[in-house]
Formats: C-alpha cells, structure tokens, sequence
C-alpha cells in the first residue's frame, strides 16, 4: 500500500531545524502527524514524499494566541470565519489558533462553549484551543469556570476592564476572578483599558461634534491602557495569579508590564500584529472606510514610533507573545457607526501578516531579535503559556508535525487584493516585508508548497489546555508557600472602650455579599527584603535608638572628599 | 498711639539681629512688625520707642511652619478625634506651625456648606492659630457641585479632597472621580486625593479576618502598599485626563512616592504630601505585643512596614520630587481605638504629628545634608502656601506679609514622649525618638505665643485665611495645555456607501454612561496631555490614497550602533 501513501508520511531533508533554544541542521521524518524522528541519514519508509529544504530554515509552525473568527456582532458576523481565518492563518505560516469565546453577559459559559466548539469544529482548517470571556461574574459563572478547567480544557479566561456597563468588572469582581483562577490554576487575561474614564471621554468628543474615527483613538487615549494594564497588575499581585495583558497597544503599557516583570510580577504581555506593524495615524484618514478599517481597542497609537519600540521590547524579552487579535468587518459592517464612532465595530486583520512582519521588523531589518527568539515569540512561548509545550510550540520526537519551511529572502507587499481575509482593507496595505512561509505542514500534511494553499475545511482539532502551566505556576506555588500570614499573639485588651455608634465607616469588610474564594494566604514577598510576619522588636525598649546615626547624603558621599 | 508706648506689648514686636530665612535664600537684618503684619525688614530701622525687642543673636527667622493636614476634633462614628482646635493648635504651636490647614469631613447625606459651617463654628471657638479648611466630598451628585463653587466663590476654599478608598462610605468611583477634577478645574481649585484602591482594600479586610487575623497588623498587611500606588497612578491618570491638579495626601511609601516622581518628570502637574509619620517612624510597630502601642500606629495608608521607607520619602522631599509636609494628625486615645479591639478595621484611624512635624524634618533632613535651610522653609511653609494660594503673606518673611515667625534652634535636643508632649492622647508614635533643632520662640499673628518653652495662647484667636481660586504656582501650567489642546474632528465626505442592517442592542460602550449631566460646562475647553508628545493629535494624513511604507526605513538596531564600528 506503500504508494498510496502521500500526505500521511513525509520526510524533510536538508534543512536547518530552528527551535527557540537552538537551531541545527537535521532531517525530519513525520507520520500520522507527528514528528517520528529527527537526525541525519534516516531510516524511514520507501516511496514517502521527500522535501528537499536545501538548508532553509524549519521552524515549529505559528501560534496565533488571539483570534476572533466567525465573531457575533448586534446580528451579524466578522468576515473570516473560521474555514477563511484558519486559511489565511496557514497562508502566513501560522498552524494553530486561539481563539476567544465570548458569553453574552448573562448567558452560560459553556454554551457559548459549545457553539464555539461546533463553528471551530466543522470550519477550522489548523488546530485551535479556546480561551473564555468571562463578561459577567457569579457563584453559577464560577461554577462553570471550574468546569471549562477540569472537563474542558479551558485554562485562560479574559476579563474586561473597559466596555462600562457591558462587559466590564469592577475592581473587587477582578480580585474574585483571579484569586478563583490562581486556586485552579488558570491564567488571567485581561482587556487592559480604564472603561469608566473612556465612557467620559467618548461622551466629551461626541459632544464636541468629533463624530469619525479619530475620536475612537481621542476617546481611549493610552494612558488609560497604562492605567489599567497597572491595576490589572496590583490586583494580580494581591491574588498571586498569572497574569496575561492582551492586546498590547502602547509603549505606556509595554513599560508597566516591563516595569512589573523587573519587580517580579508574573505577567505576560502580548502584542499584536497591528500594534507591531503599523500605528494609529490612519485614524485622521480622510477616506473614512480606511480610517474606520484601524478601529481596534485598545487603539493603534498615534505615536509612530510605537511599532519600532514593541518590537525591541519583545526583542528583548520584557514582552512574551504575539496574537493578530483577528477580527475582520466589512466596511458595510464598519459603516454601521458612519455618524458615532463609538458604533464602529472594532478589529483589524493580521492573522496572515503575523509571522512575516515580525520577521521583518525585529529580524531581517533590525537584527533586533535572532532566529530562535522569532520562534519563541511567535510559537513557543504560546505554547509553554498555553501548557501544550513541547506538544506545540517545539521541533522535537513526538511533538505534532506542524511545521513551517521559512523563506527569510522573499518579499512580498501586502494588500487586499492577494491576502486571504475578506475583508476589504488590510490595515498593513502596501508594506513590503521580507521573510514568508515557503512550505506550511499542518498535522503532518502539506498545506501551502508553490503558493498553493490545500487547506480542508474541519480538519482542525480542538487541543485541550490543562491547568497549571509550568511556565507560569511555578513561581506562584512557591509564592503560594512562602507567604503565611500569622497573627501577633497578644493578651486580650481589657482596658476601657469607648462608646460609639455602630454605623459602618471606613472599610467595610464584607462588602461583597458572595463568599471570598479565597483560602490560601498570598503575599508579594519576593518584592521586598524583610518579613511581614516576623515579629518586631521587643516593645519596651525606645524605638529608637537615642544616639545619632549616621546617615549617608543623597547622592553618596563621593564629592566629600574632593571637598576637603 | 505714642503715649501709651509704655503699654505695648506683643502688637509691636522688633527682633534684631536675625538670619532670615526665606525658602530662596538667607539673609541677617531686623524685622519689625505691628499689628500682626511685618512692617520693616532692614538694618537700623526707625521704630517707636518702648517696642518690645528680641534680640536673636544671629540664629536663624524663618516662616513659621503651616501644617497643610490636620483633623483636630474629627467626628467618627460618634466618637472625636482626641484633639480639639485648643489642643491640636497648641501642638502645632509648640513645635512651630503657626497655620493649619484642617479637613472639613462631611458625613455622606449631609450638605457640604452644613459641615463646613459646622467646623468654622469649632476652629473659630477654639483655634489659636490661623486656619484654613479643605473640603472633602464624599459623594457626588449636581447639589455637591453646586455647593462647591458657593464655596470656592463665596467661603474661600480652593481645595477639595475625595476618597478612592473608604468602599460603600466615601469612595468615589472613576468616572465620578472624572467629573469632580472636570469641577475641580473648571472652579481653579486643587484636587485632593486620599489614595488607596478601596474595593481592593475591603477584600483584603475580609480576607484576613476569616484568617484569625483581628490586631492591628492586620490593618497593614489588608492595605499594602501596592494598592497606594495604584490609586496613586490612577488619580494621576484621570488628572493628566481631565487637565487638573492633582494633590496627593498622605504619601506613605516608597512605591506611591516613585508613582507622583515618575509623573512629575512626564510633566503632570501633581504633589505630594509625605507626613510627618511616613518620614519618622514605620510600620513595624503594627507587630507589637502591646495592642494599644500596635493601635496607635493605625492610620491610612498605613505607614509602611519596610524600614527603609522614611530614608526614602526624606530624600524624595528633598530633591524636589514630592513637595509639601503634614502631619495628618488625627489620633485617638486608647480607648477610643479599643473600639477595634477584636476587629482590626474598626479601629479608628490616625496619628499624632502636627507638634513633631517641624523638628523630625529638621532632624533627618537638614541635620543629614539632605537640604539646607531654604528647602526646609520650602517644604514646611512656603509650596504649602503657593500651592493654596497663601503665598506671599503665608510662607514667606517680607513687608506685609503676616507676622508668623519661628526663631528656630538648630542645636536645641529633645527626646519626643507622650510624657511632655501636647497633645492629650497616651501614646506618642515618636516616642524615644532624640531630635535635634526646635522653635525658641514662635510668633502668631505677631504675638509671642512660645517663649522660654512656655506656651502663651489664646483661645479662639486663630482667624480663617480665605484662599483664592487659580494658584498662578499650580494654574499658570493648568491654563497654557487648556489653551494648546484644541481637538479637531477630520473634515470628510459623508460616508454613502452600503450600511450593514444590526440588531438594536447596544453594543460594547455606553457613551452617555453617567445619568447626571456631566458638569463639565465648557465643552469648548478640551484639554489633553500634548506636552507629552512630539506628534499632533489633529494632523490630517495628505497621504491617504498612496499606499505607505512602500520603500525601507532605515532602522538603528536596539542599543544603538556602538559596536558596529569594532565588529568591522
């Protein structure tokens, strides 16, 4: 039956393996979709189909960790649906998505779930994984939650700090969420924008007459996505929960989540491929249709200088992933806030242009980043957050055969007219960037050689997430261990107590009405170098010393002695 | 009036032979001053005979300090603050404050003009320093607003203080606070934030009482310092909005102090009021075995437990980054905070600080060569009065200005203890602390009021000190970003193209979100942050129809080409 064989066996020879730790020159036999072995003169099968990769580059496929294909929309649906988006997915060397279901406020999780599945499941063309929306918060929401995570494999829920009055959560519902989600083992993702201060601003441009799409980016500023990105990581810090910003916009919020990092905070920046490849001047286009194309949220910067910064910070590490964050509408669809810019429904493309425009704004033209750190961002890193590493995200024996023969030479020019979404604007039109996907291998099968795409509908699989990702929960179970909190032992207070009246002030400690999931005591200890719960100094010795102590100036003592 | 010259007594005050110091710089001269107001500054001037003369022997006159935060006589659930105006403005006087600015705090229902007539009835009665008041709004809806300009107008008050902790009692929310600074700024007065996350906070109370957790440590540990500078961050951030200034009360760690920095150097337009427990004492002592000790520290945000703290603050007050002192005193006596006793969130909040505030920052800052003399008179006296609109008869030694004034001891060494202090409650949270400089002698209203260590003061003298609106020191910036920031929508064609049908339900935001009008009145005055930028906000793109980016962009690698050179 050996020749019969054609898509189910195949062998890579010749070509360079790049992983994010390394890169090295082997063959690459595949079966069944998976890689079955690895290394130089392989026994495998007579009569397989061989590729010959003449020593380019093989890297594991893309990870596109946010998309929003096939999305509901007030009655109408984005663009791509999941058949269109997967294809354009591969089209650009991308293998797997992540996609987001979003629960109508009220409804139940797990339906929404469910249609996901059954979309995904009959259109998909690429593997995906789900994360969840949580849009509304309680006992029966967290009931679910747990579900998606034992039985689902679900293992990332966004909350929303902007959409006021819809999606949004209030402060105390994000330390719920998380401090659920750190218990079971969840990431917590966050759409990073203050909501209530967005409502105010929307209300003031709309009143000054600011109708069209600048007054999207005028009304959402990106301090307010610094703000949030900053409280997001406060409440994350209290609940020791993983914490994971989308969408990130701004070099404001990129600095936060650097800054954060640097104290020790488990968080994980993504930015996406319009914030990485282009900026939000196009918002004072006067071609409506293609300003109101850029409206996205957060919005694209009107700073152009934001794209070149986000890609030296994923360069350096300070960011970790990239999504496309995909979410295409017709520019009919976009019409629909021709007069209220706050109507227009929000979303750019970018799916297909991910992995060649970060190739060519942080490897080729930049030297920014090498190889292997192009890898780890556009696939391992998802992979290690998602907890399906080494399965996805890694060239390696046993590890699915999705693979990408990467061209670093070609050029191409993006535009609409050839990309794969059907979408009428492409957000990314008439950049020429270097780098393609020569040949895309999709669980083991070819599915784009010579610039034919052989994508099948339904073919894509759902990849369960499990909880507990190494990659993040190492460090917040020993987080979880060090910090107990212990009470002073003290004998009662016996002594007078004035009256008062028992009206509550202050805080109020039971605020919200639900049961705090809270059980294990959490505490940010690796900030800071002395004990909460240490016991102080013996009380009655003067606290402070009645010497004088000797304190060193500001600015150190180095001009005392070029002083004397 | 000559004739009865032989009577004078402190209406006419000269003191020769003193170093003057102003927050500008140093100078030695007599000063002369009749009717509560300096009359003269010079050598050799020409005053009635049989004026009472102070002979100052070249040590250093400086103004006398104004203590920007007290709660003397506060109400809290029945119960008052353990000092009254009497007690607490002795306190001040005795260590060389000779003007406090008090926080009128209006129960949430009742009306802003009420509380405030309610406290100038008690200050006036009892105050023997001048005063002025802030006002803190602990609710918001159109009346408030309404009350507030009559205030700023009518009563001059020029600063409003609002809660982002105190949940379901004083907290404000974000798009509340929006409003009120949108006020704030329209009416030329300083937004006052008290900032903790409040919603944050109350889970954290929660939590750590289902813990077993009752003592005072759980106060700190339930509002760490992470939630300080979040609120601090987002108070800034809806300032940078909204284009008002912003005042931060109560600066109590280092990361909330790096936040206001931070901001400063981005060009907000923000303050910061370290007190004088963030800059003495910490909150190690919230672990002591003695409960009413561990009590006595409770204050909000709770001095921090990290000792290195008010090293820290002291510096930043130095260096310029944070900018005005106060004492935020508000302490209660043991039984009061016994309330608490089993519960470590009702015990009432405060501490004492309005008697040490001068000589602690003396002690760490001057004595240490963190500033000279001129940055303490700064940051104990004169922003206090430029940035509330004192400035120059407070804050400042000048002719015509009010004769407040500290011949201070730079040497003088005391060991603080609620033994000998002034105020009435048991504990003293300096306690054991040796400082070295002090007040010889301190002049109100051009009276002697401490002398020889005897305190002569009289009750009910303190007057209000009306402050205008527009401080030139804070609105001079306010006013030119008001005037650059002018938005502009993109003139275009009107869209005709297909239009896809949608379901009626409104989508994601809510724009006319608030169902109070926004009192933001002058739509006409948009502001953003553009100093922050190079690039316009209102550049049309020419560009539109030409497709971009189709030609390489040179780019310099990250770090820059240094090493380019030694490769080849």
């Amino acid at each position: 039956m050996k020749y019969c064989l054609t898509l189910d066996r195949l062998l890579i020879k010749g070509g360079r393996i790049v992983n994010d730790d390394q890169s090295f020159c082997a063959d690459i036999y595949m079966e069944d979709g998976l890689i079955k072995q690895i290394g130089d003169n392989l026994i495998v099968p007579g009569g397989v189909k061989t590729i010959e990769a003449n020593g380019k580059m093989v890297i594991p496929g893309g990870i596109d960790i946010h998309t929003h294909f096939q999305m509901p929309y007030r009655g109408t649906t984005t663009v791509d649906d999941f058949t269109q988006g997967s294809k354009a997915a591969l089209a650009g060397g991308t293998t797997m998505i992540v996609d987001h279901v979003i629960p109508e406020p009220g409804s139940s999780l797990i339906e929404a779930y469910d249609q996901w599945r059954q979309w995904a499941d009959e259109k998909a063309c690429c593997d995906y994984s789900l994360h969840v929306d949580v849009t509304h918060w309680n006992d029966s929401v967290k009931q679910e939650v747990n579900t998606l995570i034992k039985d689902k494999g679900v293992n990332s829920f966004q909350v929303y700090m902007a959409y006021k009055d819809y999606y949004q959560m209030s402060n105390s519902e994000l330390y719920e969420i998380f401090t659920f989600l750190a218990e079971n083992g969840g990431i917590a993702q966050v759409h990073a924008e203050n909501g209530e201060i967005i409502a105010e601003e929307q209300a003031r441009m709309l009143q000054m007459g600011i109708t069209g799409p600048e007054g999207h980016v005028l009304s959402r500023p990106e301090e307010l996505e610094a703000e949030a990105v900053f409280r997001a990581i406060t409440i994350a810090s209290q609940t020791n929960c993983p914490l994971y910003v989308t969408r990130v916009m701004s070099k404001s919020a990129a600095d936060i989540i650097s800054q954060a990092r640097k104290k020790g905070n488990v968080v994980f920046g993504e930015p996406i491929t319009a914030s990485l490849g282009t900026d939000g001047t196009h918002y004072w286009s006067k071609n409506w249709a293609k300003a109101a194309s850029f409206v996205t949220s957060p919005p694209l910067s009107p700073d152009p200088t934001t794209p070149d910064y986000l890609n030296t910070l994923l360069a350096s590490g300070d960011l970790n992933v990239t999504g496309s964050a995909h979410c295409t509408f017709s520019v009919a669809q976009k019409a629909i806030g021709k007069d209220d810019f706050t109507q227009i429904p929000e979303g750019v493309n970018g799916v297909e242009e991910r992995m060649a425009l970060i190739w060519d704004k942080a490897v080729v033209r930049t030297g920014k980043m090498d190889e292997n750190m192009f890898v780890a961002v556009t696939s391992t890193n998802a992979a290690k957050i998602l907890n399906l590493y080494p399965r996805k995200g890694r060239i390696a024996v046993g590890s699915d055969a999705d693979l990408v023969i990467w061209d670093s030479d070609s050029v191409h020019t993006i535009t609409a007219k050839t990309h794969n979404s059907a979408a009428e604007y492409n957000v990314f039109e008439g950049m020429e960037l270097r780098g393609a996907p020569l040949v895309v291998i999709c669980q083991g099968k070819i599915v784009l050689e010579d610039g034919t795409m052989h994508a099948t509908s339904g073919v894509g699989r759902f990849i369960p997430c499990s909880p507990f990702p190494d990659f993040a929960y190492k460090r917040v179970k020993a987080r979880k261990q060090l910090a107990v909190l212990r009470a002073v032992p003290r004998g009662m207070y016996d002594g007078p107590v004035s009256e008062f009246s028992p009206m509550s002030r202050g805080g109020t400690p039971s605020a919200s009405a639900r049961t705090s999931p809270t059980k294990q005591p959490v505490r940010n200890l690796h900030q800071s170098g002395f004990s909460l719960a240490g016991p102080p100094t013996p009380d009655d010795i003067p606290i402070r010393p009645a010497g004088r102590r000797i304190v060193v100036p500001p600015g150190g003592r180095s001009n005392i002695t070029s002083l004397s | 009036c000559t004739a009865m010259q032989g009577l004078q007594n402190s209406d006419r005050l000269l003191i020769k032979g003193a170093k003057i110091v102003n927050d500008d710089q140093s100078f030695c001269a007599d000063i002369y001053m009749e009717d509560g107001v300096i009359k003269q500054i010079g050598e050799n001037l020409i005053v009635p005979g049989g004026v009472k003369t102070i002979d100052a022997h070249g040590r250093m006159l400086m103004p006398g300090g104004i203590d920007v935060h007290t709660r003397f006589q506060m109400p809290d659930r029945g119960m008052t603050s353990a000092d009254d105006f009497y007690q607490g403005t002795r306190a001040a006087l005795a260590g060389g404050t000779t003007m406090i600015i008090d926080h009128v705090v209006p129960e949430p229902g009742v009306s802003l003009m009420s509380a405030f007539d309610q406290w100038r009835e008690w200050a006036d009665s009892k105050s023997c320093c001048d005063y002025s008041l802030h006002v803190d709004i602990t609710e918001w809806h159109k009346g408030i607003q309404e009350e507030m300009e009559t205030l700023v107008k009518d009563h001059g008050v020029n600063s409003f203080l609002v809660y982002l902790a105190y949940k379901d009692v004083f907290q404000l929310t974000d798009s509340q606070v929006y409003e009120v600074f949108g006020v704030i700024r329209d009416l030329g007065a300083i937004a006052q934030v008290h900032a903790e996350n409040g919603d944050i906070v109350a889970e954290e109370q929660r939590r750590i009482l289902e813990q077993g957790i009752t003592g005072p440590e759980g106060h700190v540990l339930s509002r760490p310092e992470e939630v300080e500078a979040e609120a601090v961050n987002r108070s800034v951030t809806v300032a940078n909005q909204t284009n008002c200034p912003l005042y931060i009360t109560k600066v109590m760690s280092k990361s909330a102090a790096d936040v206001i920095a931070q901001a400063r150097k981005k060009g907000t337009v923000v303050y910061g009021e370290p007190i004088t427990a963030s800059l003495g004492t910490d909150g190690s002592h919230y672990w002591s075995k003695n409960w009413a000790k561990a009590a006595a520290y409770v204050t909000s945000p709770p001095l921090s437990p990290d000792p290195t703290t008010p090293d820290y603050l002291n510096s930043l007050l130095s260096c310029g980054d944070l900018q005005v002192t106060g004492s935020a005193h508000c302490p209660f006596n043991t039984s009061q905070r016994a309330v608490g006793k089993d519960d470590f969130s009702l015990i009432p909040e405060g501490v004492n600080g309005t008697e040490e505030r001068m000589s602690l920052i003396w002690d760490k800052c001057v004595v240490t060569g963190k500033m000279d003399e001129n940055q303490f008179v700064a940051v104990t006296s004169t922003n206090a009065a430029k940035i509330f609109n004192l400035y120059p008869r407070k804050g400042r030694i000048s002719v015509g200005s009010d004769a407040d004034l500290v011949l201070w001891d730079p040497d003088i060494t005391k060991i603080i203890s609620a033994k000998s202090h002034n105020s009435t409650v048991e504990y003293n949270i300096f306690e054991g602390t040796e400082v070295r400089g002090g007040p010889l002698v301190v002049i109100s209203q051009g009276k002697i009021v401490l002398e020889d260590g005897n305190l002569h003061t009289t009750e009910g003298s303190g007057r209000y000190v009306a402050r205008k609106p527009f401080p030139d020191y804070v609105y001079k910036r306010i006013k030119a970003r008001s005037r650059l920031a002018e938005l502009r929508g993109v003139p275009r064609g009107l869209y005709d193209g297909p239009v896809c049908e949608v379901s009626v339900t409104p989508k994601t935001m809510t724009p006319a979100s608030s169902a109070k009008t926004s009192p933001a009145k002058q739509p006409s005055q948009p502001v953003r942050n553009l100093h922050q930028s190079g690039f316009s906000l209102s550049g049309a793109q020419i560009d539109d129809n030409v497709p971009r980016r189709n030609t390489q962009r040179i780019v310099a690698p990250p770090g820059g080409r240094a090493n380019i050179t030694s490769l080849g």
